[in-house]
């Protein structure tokens, strides 16, 4: 069962070939035979069965998701379910209520399985600044899967899960994607409601679906999407159909490759995965464009004085007082009581963009920095749609590198930090992005490519996810032992 | 001496909290009282993964409240984080606005001593209210029923002169914000807060003076004698060669004195941006002029246009110190205002005062003091019996006309009935008569208060006058 797509499930359900309940138990049972080495999940949903015994009973099979298991990264909040955003500071958590992804997944038929691992609070490309510990890549336990939503990328590699939901705000569901072999899609921004998912930088934030087929992304996208009244950033656009629209052909779409994006120090295998990607894309009638995106050398830079200064204020509200980590220290002053709940609760990452984001808000520091990198912002993203104006898709590597190994970066954030030199401007434009897994390295690892469209349209995208996909059949494969 | 070598320069920041059911970015009740943490959800409470959704109505009241003030209403205004910890505000910052305020460049006018004046409003900007801390030695309670209940915060230029101008700025801005129903006006329990900036300088200077900040003031009487105690301190100051330093000071009621809460070296840098949870906050003209069209007549206007119709410039003022007043007044008024003003402002507010009730509590309803006015005018009943006819109407409830008819008031206008009276009268008293014709005009009132006395108060004074003296004369 666990080979197959999550609508195969759906539709098995449907069929009642299966019953919700012997799909929620087929994959906790995997869950606990397999996680314990990867440690995808961080919590498993003991109400899991008993929700979808519920579904069975009620037995209305309608919904887009009916009796699929999803896997959850631990950033959305789920009612009565712990919600940790994988930092010492929320790990007994429980929310009073659930994301409004969640509750439109569940709306769909979805059954939570559980929740699963990230870098604290979202913050890194490795999954190794996870408060309980990292998750190991299924296709070889030595290397990261990605981050940050590691976990879940993971999880779906190891088939653990048919379908799991990430978010990303640099890159997060596109490049653990790339490095597990799995697809993910971060929609248009305004796309998906961010309510009651834990913010990191709340103008770049956007969840997305991560799955082994794109027709599963697609599917899970239209049940998350839409205008939401609890997220003013919502956008009020139509939702399209995009599993049922995408197009057998790519004749006359237009493939822009952005010089800036071949440039850089790519890794040797992640270039033959784009090159072959384009030579299948132009086989099947595309054509390619070339395109200059220069503002994007700066993508990394202001993305990262964006993230952290909205991240310190975001991260302001965990002080110790109504809920989260207290010190057992008795306080010597109320900024003591503060100092000791913060210093105790965050890890080294989350304090390191917390104070570059406080650094950079600062009064004298502002218009240098922040209001700054808010103005190549709003050009970057004007460039980008000069761009798809000579273009529909424009594709890029994910990252410079496949997965690389736990514990060799970890030391050195700068280079992490370039590691999102692809993925970040994706996200400062508002662009839809999606990483598809196209070929494996020399050492066995996957590589995905990334594709982006222009504002709300996924569509685009979706269509040449599915040619790659039925071209290289790289998602199929699953990892050994699994 | 001294003292009047030095001006002061007075800014006053208003804050106004908007009577909204609902707070500011939730559906949260906004509403005094309720138990502690009652009226709170994931938003106000800063859970995780909780984003703001503006009110509309909290919106509309800014705009009402910009509009009142003659504020310009930016089309794009900005919420912006204000940042700073403390345990009563749970998002570790407040959202607020900075330099994209929703109203700017408007004035509120009103009269001093008899002297009229206009302060410059600066802006107008909306926010959240923080909760309340409650501190019991050793540890502190934190009730969030407050956070996020809507706030204006309205910001004068520094333009006042005195403690007496001050004060009468804000209670203008009461009589405002009440009068266009955006806020209760209650300073005791906080609905309305003050704060005053006060510096001074030698008159003739131009440079501004270190400015001091009185905090918490919750009364209009404070204001004056906080601000007062402040000008005389820095000119103490001054003439002292002490240096006035830029800090917060809170006034002591009970000692009638201001004292030093935190000095600018502790102020925070609350690292304002906008806050990226919400979009700009983009107001039609469509909306402006709905605001507009729906707005009430305004207290100045309203107060001009009642000395038009006859009144006093004081009673103007005292029919429009709130709006349920001088809406009572204009149903009262019928075709004699200035009746209408004297009978609420002597008689009816006496009485409610004395019951402790407000006006539209009132058991005369506005309509039927017009047609007790109405039957004096026409002569029906005396300037007198329509006092014991008002107490009727007071106790009762009752129409005028019926408690005239049931007790029998009409005024005798029958000259034949009133002759009668009078012939009697001074049958009865010969003594006085002749008082009377011997030239001791005197006399007279002795005469119309026994002719009153015999016709029961009934007789109409008009004729009665008139006969009396006719008869007396012989």
């Amino acid at each position: 069962m666990e080979q197959l797509s999550l609508l195969e499930i759906r539709d098995g359900v449907r069929a009642k070939k299966f019953t919700a309940v012997e799909v929620a138990q087929h994959f906790l049972d995997r869950i606990s035979k397999h996680d314990k080495a990867i440690n995808s999940f961080v919590t498993i949903n003991d109400r899991a069965l008993e929700e979808a015994k519920a579904f069975d009973q009620a037995g209305d099979f309608s919904g887009s998701l009916a009796g699929v298991p999803i896997a959850v990264k631990d950033l959305l909040c789920t009612d009565g379910l712990k919600t940790t955003a994988c930092s010492k500071m929320l790990a007994n958590y429980i929310p009073p209520y659930d994301a409004s992804v969640v509750t439109r997944l569940k709306k769909a038929g979805a059954i939570v399985l559980g929740k699963t691992s990230l870098d604290e609070f979202a913050m890194g490309s490795s999954n190794e600044n996870s408060f309980f510990g990292p998750v190991k890549n299924p296709w070889n336990h030595d290397f990261v899967p990605g981050g940050s939503s590691g976990g879940s990328a993971a999880a779906l590699a190891a088939r653990l899960a048919p379908g799991a939901i990430g978010t990303d705000t640099g890159g997060s569901i596109r490049q653990p994607a790339s490095f597990c072999g799995v697809f993910g899609i971060k929609p248009t921004y305004g796309r998906v409601s961010r309510y009651g998912i834990i913010s990191f930088a709340s103008s770049l934030d956007q969840a997305g679906p991560m799955a082994r087929t794109t027709k599963d992304c697609a599917i899970m996208l239209e049940a998350m999407s839409g205008k939401c009244k609890n997220d003013s950033t919502t956008s009020n656009e139509a939702v399209p159909q995009w599993s049922t629209k995408i197009r057998q052909d790519l004749k006359g779409v237009r493939i822009g490759l952005p010089r800036e994006y071949f440039s850089e120090s790519i890794d040797a295998d992640v270039t033959k995965a784009t090159l072959e990607a384009i030579t299948a894309l132009k086989a099947r009638g595309a054509m390619t464009v070339e395109i200059n995106l220069p503002l994007v050398k700066h993508a990394v830079s202001i993305y990262y004085l964006i993230a952290t200064s909205e991240a310190s204020s975001n991260l302001a509200r965990y002080d110790g007082v109504r809920f989260g980590y207290r010190s057992e220290k008795a306080p010597d002053s109320l900024d003591d009581f503060y100092a000791s709940n913060r210093g105790e609760a965050f890890g080294s990452e989350v304090k390191r963009r917390i104070m570059l984001g406080t650094y950079a808000l600062s009064s004298g520091y502002y218009d240098a920095y922040y209001s700054k990198a808010g103005q190549v912002r709003r050009l970057l993203r004007d460039e980008f749609l000069e761009a798809f104006e000579t273009c529909d898709v424009i594709l890029s590597p994910v990252a410079t590198t496949p997965a690389f190994k736990i514990g060799s970066r970890i030391s050195n954030p700068l280079e992490m930090y370039l590691n999102d030199i692809f993925t970040t401007s994706t996200n400062l434009a508002g662009l839809p992005g999606m990483s598809v897994p196209v070929r494996f390295s020399s050492t066995g690892l996957p590589i995905g490519v990334q594709l982006m469209a222009t504002h709300f349209n996924e569509q685009s995208i979706f269509d040449v996810s599915a040619a790659l996909e039925e071209d290289f059949r790289a998602g199929e494969k699953a990892p050994h032992g699994i | 001496m001294a003292f009047n070598d030095y001006e002061a320069v007075i800014g006053l920041e208003i804050h106004v909290q908007l009577q909204t059911n609902s707070k500011l970015f939730c559906s949260s009740s906004a509403h005094f009282g309720g138990g502690d943490n009652e009226h709170t959800c994931p938003n106000c409470t800063g859970q995780p993964g909780a984003l703001p959704v503006v009110n509309e109505k909290a919106v509309e009241f800014g705009i009402k409240t910009g509009l009142a003030l003659n504020c310009s209403i930016r089309k794009d205004s900005v919420f912006a984080r204000k940042q700073y910890f403390y345990p009563d505000l749970p998002r570790g910052y407040q959202i607020s606005q900075f330099d994209k305020p929703l109203c700017e460049n408007g004035y509120l006018e009103f009269t001093l001593e008899g002297a009229p004046k206009r302060v410059t409003i600066e802006r107008a900007h909306m926010e959240e209210d923080a909760g309340k801390s409650t501190h019991h030695g050793d540890y502190s309670l934190i009730n969030l029923n407050r956070a996020g209940v809507p706030l204006m915060e309205i910001v004068s230029a520094p333009e006042m002169r005195s403690a007496q101008e001050a004060a009468e700025y804000a209670r203008t801005m009461r009589k405002v914000v009440r009068y266009i129903g955006v806020c209760d006006g209650n300073l005791e329990e906080g609905s309305l807060r003050c704060d005053c900036n006060v510096s001074i300088r030698k008159r003739g200077d131009s440079k501004l003076g270190t400015k001091v900040e009185i905090k918490n003031i919750n009364s209009f009487r404070f204001i004056e004698k906080a601000i007062e105690f402040e000008i005389q301190r820095q000119i103490d100051c001054k003439e002292t060669g002490e240096p006035i330093v830029q800090e917060t000071r809170l006034y002591d009621p009970d000692k009638n004195r201001t004292f030093s809460m935190r000095t600018k070296e502790e102020a925070h840098d609350y690292r304002y941006f906008p806050d990226p949870d919400q979009l700009v906050l983009e107001i039609e003209q469509a909306q402006i002029d709905a605001v507009k069209a729906a707005m009430p007549e305004l207290p100045a206007s309203r107060a001009k246009r009642f000395v038009e119709q006859g009144l006093s410039e004081f009673d103007a003022q005292t029919l429009t110190q709130e709006l349920e007043i001088a809406d009572y007044f204009e149903r009262a008024a019928g075709k004699n205002p200035k009746a209408a003003a004297n009978w609420i402002i002597s008689e009816l507010m006496r009485e409610l005062n004395e019951s402790k009730r407000e006006i539209s509590d009132s058991p005369i309803q506005a309509e039927q003091l017009a047609q007790l006015i109405a039957l004096i005018d026409a002569g029906t009943i005396s300037g007198k019996i329509a006092k014991t006819v008002f107490a009727e109407m007071w106790s009762s409830g009752k129409n005028p006309d019926v408690i005239v008819k049931e007790k029998g008031l009409t005024q005798i206008t029958d000259t034949g009935a009133i002759e009668k009276i009078v012939d009697d009268v001074i049958a009865a008293n010969p003594a006085q008569a002749a008082e009377y014709r011997s030239g001791k005009e005197k006399v007279f009132g002795f005469f119309v208060g026994q002719a009153m006395k015999a016709s029961k108060g009934q007789a109409s004074p008009d004729v009665m006058n008139e006969i009396l003296r006719k008869k007396l004369k012989g």
